[in-house]
């Protein structure tokens, strides 16, 4: 059985540490405030927070999809930015290609040679389980496939950290189940380290080793639970006694974290 | 081989044949004289007398058709995919291909043939490119710049350069817009070759099937007019069903547009 826990890191083994980093957009909005977290290295850390607070802005940050207002991110020695995949809500494949084209996209980009790509498309697709669907255009599959394409894709530059913004949560909930344990099972097996965005409190609570909760506005840390449970979690861990405190206790910090604004509704007709 | 009897076709078919009868019948009661409006019968039956007059011409127009149309997409493709590289370029240059498409071809197609005094065939070509050539660039333009904002993040995430991003990402997405615009341009470079040959006039040494029909219609030979409109026509809905069957063809594995049709 394994734990891991962010306390027994050290300085060598952070994957990446967040300084004050700010968002300030374009027209005033402060979408982060003050963010500080340290990820360390095969960590799985979820980001919960109400849809709006800025958990995927963060995420986007971090992997450079947006600029930085003030603050920094800094990486550790290993994770150098070829290193790292970002997995969508959507899907996000590519109509025209087939599924072997669209999990072996990243490699052409990188200019991975044909051979190479090849045996290591077949062992990402072989890792999400779509054996057989290597020919198969994305309109074919159904939403849970398409998202193991997706997944596929993530995984076959063979990254050391993986960034995930809500990638199961237009999936029905038994598909998302199913991912979420092939996603712990892949976690444990290629020792990635995750930032894994959702809104699904159980859904964190049963995949990481430490829920970050979100509040806003603006986006701010307001608290950082690690989950002391054995890997791996089975489908009972997700009723069980332990997971219910700790969905209990994030929901506690969730709930101080929305800054009361008292709802008036507006007349924007006119009579 | 079911698909011919599909009711898309036997409809047409069915509301074709009634408007002939009609048309048919209503000459024959109203005793109208060939020269004022020739029946169908006699139509069909100048067009085999004349096919030999005729068909030449039609291959003549439909050379300077195919020519003009590669010539749009190809440089077609061309600009738009140089209008895509920036949003200054596509705003300084978009307006002229506007102009471009806005001039009369009436108007300077004498002006073109003057310029093209020894290759009357090159000017007509040019011609009913200037009419096939606004479409491409517009529709593909437009594809080009409508990627998905995702896909377009994705491809940012794995670096990839301005090229990779042009072959794999942005052309496939502007395919169907293309292919719309494709659709359009082969119509519009078959009468843009008419057009151009009616300026041409008589007077030209290559005779098209607009020839013909002006000829027809100086001498009063009606029916022979109006056999020669119809193989024009006929040209325009044939080029217009073939351009939508290798639309569909390359469309077929993904877009919505060509989906239902074959599976």
């Amino acid at each position: 059985m394994k734990i891991n826990n962010n306390k027994n890191n050290t300085r060598d083994n952070l994957a990446l540490t967040l300084k004050n980093l700010s968002k300030v957009y374009a027209n005033g909005t402060v979408a982060l405030q003050n963010i500080n977290l340290t990820v360390g290295e095969g960590d799985f850390v979820s980001l919960v927070g109400a849809s709006g607070c800025g958990k995927s802005t963060l995420l986007r940050t971090i992997a450079g999809l947006e600029k930085i207002s003030s603050g920094e991110i800094k990486w550790g020695k290993k994770y150098l930015a070829q290193k790292l995949a970002f997995v969508f809500q959507e899907p996000v494949l590519m109509p025209w290609a087939k599924v072997v084209d669209n999990v072996g996209l990243p490699l052409k980009l990188s200019g991975v040679p044909q051979s190479q790509g090849r045996l290591r498309c077949a062992e990402a697709i072989h890792l999400v389980g779509l054996n057989g669907f290597e020919k198969v255009y994305p309109r074919q599959l159904s939403g849970g496939m398409k998202m193991r394409v997706s997944l596929a894709r993530a995984l076959v530059t063979q990254p050391s950290i993986m960034l995930m913004d809500e990638p199961f949560g237009a999936l029905d909930e038994i598909t998302r189940s199913k991912l979420n344990r092939d996603l712990l099972t892949l976690w444990q097996q290629q020792g990635w380290t995750v930032l894994f965005v959702t809104h699904n409190i159980s859904e964190a609570v049963y995949l990481s080793n430490r829920v970050v909760v979100i509040g806003a506005p603006p986006g701010r840390v307001v608290a950082d639970i690690p989950i002391e449970a054995p890997l791996p979690r089975s489908e009972y861990f997700r009723t069980s006694h332990l997971c219910n405190e700790y969905c209990r206790e994030i929901w506690a910090h969730l709930q101080e974290a929305i800054n009361p604004t008292p709802f008036e509704p507006k007349r924007t007709l006119k009579p | 081989m079911k698909k011919i009897f599909s009711a898309d076709v036997i409809a047409p078919i069915i509301i074709g044949i009634f408007a002939l009868l009609i048309w048919e019948i209503l000459v024959r009661l109203m005793n109208l004289p060939p020269y004022i409006l020739p029946g169908p019968l006699l139509v069909f039956q100048t067009l085999i007398e004349e096919w030999h007059n005729l068909f030449p011409s039609l291959l003549i127009t439909l050379q300077i058709t195919l020519m003009a149309l590669m010539t749009a997409t190809f440089s077609g493709l061309l600009v738009a995919i140089l209008f895509a590289q920036s949003k200054w370029i596509e705003r300084s240059f978009f307006p002229y291909a506007v102009i471009l498409q806005t001039t009369p071809i009436v108007a300077i197609a004498p002006l073109i043939i003057l310029w093209f005094k020894n290759n009357i065939f090159a000017a007509l070509v040019v011609c009913a490119s200037i009419v096939a050539f606004f479409p491409i660039v517009s529709n593909t333009t437009l594809g080009l710049n409508s990627v998905e904002a995702n896909l377009n993040n994705l491809f940012q995430l794995y670096k990839a350069s301005p090229w990779q991003k042009l072959i794999y990402l942005r052309l496939p997405s502007a395919l169907p817009y293309f292919l719309g615009g494709l659709r359009i341009s082969g119509g519009l470079a078959l009468i843009g070759a008419v057009v151009a040959e009616f300026v041409a006039g008589t007077g030209g040494s290559q005779s098209g099937i607009a020839y013909q029909i002006l000829m027809s219609s100086y001498n009063l030979e009606i029916p022979r007019m109006f056999a020669a409109l119809f193989l024009t026509t006929l040209s325009g809905v044939i080029i217009f069903v073939s351009l939508t069957i290798l639309s569909d063809l390359l469309l077929k594995n993904w877009h919505e547009s060509a989906i239902k049709k074959y599976n």
